[in-house]
């Protein structure tokens, strides 16, 4: 019979770890449904970059107050994770404080989890007011109604009651620990420092042990059953970034931000076009089989796999949004709205993946059903969004994709704009003037 | 003012087995355009005084494709960029300078994969090096402790990480250098990049350039300094649009370099 918490224990743990890979499976299945991109080259500088900006935080700084208030909660986090394995460890084996033998440097630890533990619940009530009682402007887009403003909300208080979770367990533990209770009390004295419970201890003063204890295991299962169900949640959630964010960075983009890649299934084209030896009349080589490439992007599946990842890793921040001149000046362009819906399409794929073995086509696709044409065509490619992103997301290359299509595979530009690439094609500049006048402007006064 | 420009191309260069130092991608802009032919002269004049040894192709350029590209024509634009190259490797061209950030942007990152490797300089660079290397001079002269604001154009600045060349040139000239609230690579963009130049703006609330243009009068400038044939037509008409005319400038830093040695 007394195996039996420990038994239970496993078992949710199996489920909470198993369930979570099951997901990470399909992560990695439905990135992969984008097409290849080779973002391997210089390694080194992409380990610079990811341990830099993810590692380092370097651009979510850029924005003090959310930025330091961002590193709290991601120090927190990762520190008390450590706290974590112990608890792994106490449950499966009925131990209490396993570490405990580190003797001071376990103090230390302790202490300082509790100490950021408070830092963190102070950090997340902050961000919960940005949200809901100082309103900032980025987190009321039109985008954000619904389920990513419970989305963002749901996270802070997961955060806070785990904090919260962890600090009464701490805090009975040690009115245990000072009333001898078998199991709790070590010979060795008072086990780990507690810097904060410390406070909220006396609350339970004069509390029977058989209660504070019902009260610490209440607390203990509660935060591990949380911290598991958390694990869970972030496949769901746009807090996929805290796993994501490390990737994104490694395989961002490194060329200039001015550079966009040349399309090679153009190249071949235009290259058999001004061949003087091509022969008009060839047929299409034998290798050449199956559908001809479609230029651009019309779905998900035409992104490549680094977009993808891209959209799952985004946190709907709305720094690329807040900076993006379209969005500023009243256009539906967000650029945050354009990576929600690259997800949200892909997951439409997923499920569709999931009920029939492999994608049937549904009818629908990520243009005009999620991103419309009014959005894509305000877009100035400035770069103000890829600038603005904490960990390297690349709006800007999707929305490029889907104007390639749009021109090429549909002729859909706006009327200006074919004229303008009309007189390019005609007379080698976008307003209709004679090339041969091209260098008037010196004789001219 | 009274010397006639020296402007060769590079056929005349050629007949005259001469290879010049640099060839000056003018761009269509400052071709045609009636404010952005000023920039191009103000260079040229620039070019002449400091005897740089230049050449233009004239009649053998073209659209350097930066508009059909971004608009999502990549047909078109690799058609103009393989043109362009056959043109520019066919007089063996090492060097170019632009006064344009987006035929910069696109000479100099997008021809080398299709064949066309140059070195490109914007000619804020151009011009800074011509400094560096004693070849051109100037002293503050009229715009000495005028207020003067850069607007960072995306093509030059965010694109290309080139945030000092302009403004080195402009402390040259001894002016007072104010920052918009939005500068570097935080800059706000003028509304016209992506092909934005050659449509109509989506609907929305405000025009971008107005936007931009607003930011630039927050801190009261004498003259709004440009690199890009573009942005100065933006800013120039966000400038009209709040009747500062009379006394706000938008002036490329290579026009204000001519103007402060009076060429």
């Amino acid at each position: 019979m007394q195996y039996i918490p420990n038994i239970l224990f496993l078992i949710i743990l199996f489920l909470g770890v198993g369930f979570f890979i099951k997901n990470v499976k399909k992560l990695f299945r439905n990135i992969n449904l984008g097409k290849d991109i080779n973002r391997s080259d210089q390694k080194p500088l992409r380990w610079r970059n990811m341990a830099k900006i993810a590692l380092g935080q370097y651009k979510m700084v850029k924005r003090p107050v959310s930025g330091i208030l961002h590193v709290v909660v991601y120090l927190g986090f990762i520190i008390i994770n450590i706290e974590v394995l112990e608890i792994i460890i106490d449950g499966l084996f009925g131990t209490h404080r396993v570490f405990s033998f580190l003797g001071s440097v376990y103090d230390f630890l302790i202490g300082s989890f509790e100490v950021l533990a408070l830092l963190v619940i102070v950090a997340i009530v902050i961000f919960w007011m940005r949200r809901n009682v100082i309103r900032i402007k980025r987190f009321l887009n039109p985008e954000m109604k619904g389920w990513p403003k419970m989305d963002g909300n749901l996270i802070l208080y997961f955060e806070i009651v785990l904090m919260t979770l962890f600090l009464m367990m701490n805090a009975t533990d040690l009115q245990l620990q000072m009333m001898g209770a078998t199991h709790y009390a070590s010979e060795a004295g008072l086990v780990g420092a507690f810097p904060i419970s410390q406070y909220i201890a006396p609350l339970f003063e004069g509390v029977s042990e058989s209660t504070l204890v019902l009260i610490e295991r209440a607390a203990w299962w509660m935060h591990i059953i949380g911290i598991l169900i958390f694990l869970n949640y972030l496949y769901y959630s746009k807090h996929l970034h805290i796993l994501l964010a490390f990737p994104n960075t490694w395989y961002a983009k490194l060329q200039p931000k001015g550079e966009f890649d040349n399309l090679d299934s153009v190249t071949k084209e235009v290259m058999l076009m001004m061949d003087p030896n091509a022969d008009p009349f060839a047929a299409p080589a034998e290798e050449e089989e199956g559908e001809p490439e479609k230029f651009g992007a019309s779905d998900v599946m035409d992104l490549n796999w680094v977009q993808l990842m891209n959209s799952y890793s985004c946190t709907e921040c709305g720094r690329c949004t807040s900076e993006c001149p379209a969005n500023q000046t009243g256009k539906k362009l967000s650029p945050r709205k354009i990576m929600m819906d690259t997800r949200d399409r892909l997951e439409v794929v997923s499920k569709n993946i999931d009920a029939n073995g492999e994608f049937v086509p549904d009818g629908k696709q990520l243009l005009d059903d999620h991103i419309s044409k009014e959005e894509l065509w305000a877009c100035t490619t400035c770069n103000a969004c890829t600038e603005a992103c904490p960990i390297g997301i690349d709006p800007l290359s999707i929305i490029m994709d889907m104007r390639r299509y749009m021109v090429m595979e549909e002729s859909a530009a706006p009327s200006d704009l074919n004229n303008a690439m009309t007189n390019i094609e005609n007379n080698g500049a976008p307003w209709p003037f004679n090339q041969m006048d091209r260098a008037n402007w010196i004789h001219e006064n | 003012m009274s010397e006639p420009l020296r402007v060769p191309t590079m056929a005349e260069y050629m007949a005259q087995g001469k290879q010049p130092e640099v060839l000056f991608w003018v761009g269509c802009s400052g071709s045609f355009d009636d404010r952005a032919k000023k920039i191009t002269k103000a260079f040229a004049r620039i070019l002449n005084k400091a005897n740089v040894d230049f050449a233009v192709l004239g009649a053998e350029e073209s659209c350097t494709g930066d508009p059909a590209k971004r608009a999502g024509n990549e047909f078109l634009f690799q058609m103009q960029a393989v043109t362009n190259i056959e043109v520019l490797n066919g007089y063996e061209i090492k060097k170019i300078v632009t006064a344009c950030p987006h035929c910069f942007n696109t000479l100099k990152n997008e021809y080398p994969s299709l064949g066309g490797t140059y070195e490109v300089v914007h000619h804020t660079q151009f011009l800074k090096s011509l400094l560096e290397d004693g070849r051109l001079t100037v002293e503050g002269g009229k715009f000495k402790g005028k207020r003067i604001t850069f607007h960072d154009p995306c093509y030059l600045g965010r694109a290309n990480n080139v945030y000092e060349a302009p403004r080195d040139l402009l402390r040259k000239l001894e002016v007072e250098l104010v920052e918009m609230r939005k500068c570097k690579t935080n800059g706000l963009c003028c509304g016209a990049g992506g092909a934005q130049m050659f449509k109509e703006p989506e609907q929305g609330n405000k025009d971008v350039n107005i936007e931009r243009t607003e930011q630039a009068l927050e801190v009261k400038p004498d003259i709004i300094a440009a690199g890009c044939p573009f942005c100065n037509t933006m800013m120039t008409d966000g400038v009209k649009n709040k009747e500062k005319e009379d006394s706000i400038e938008v002036m490329d830093v290579a026009e204000m370099i001519a103007a402060a040695e009076e060429l």
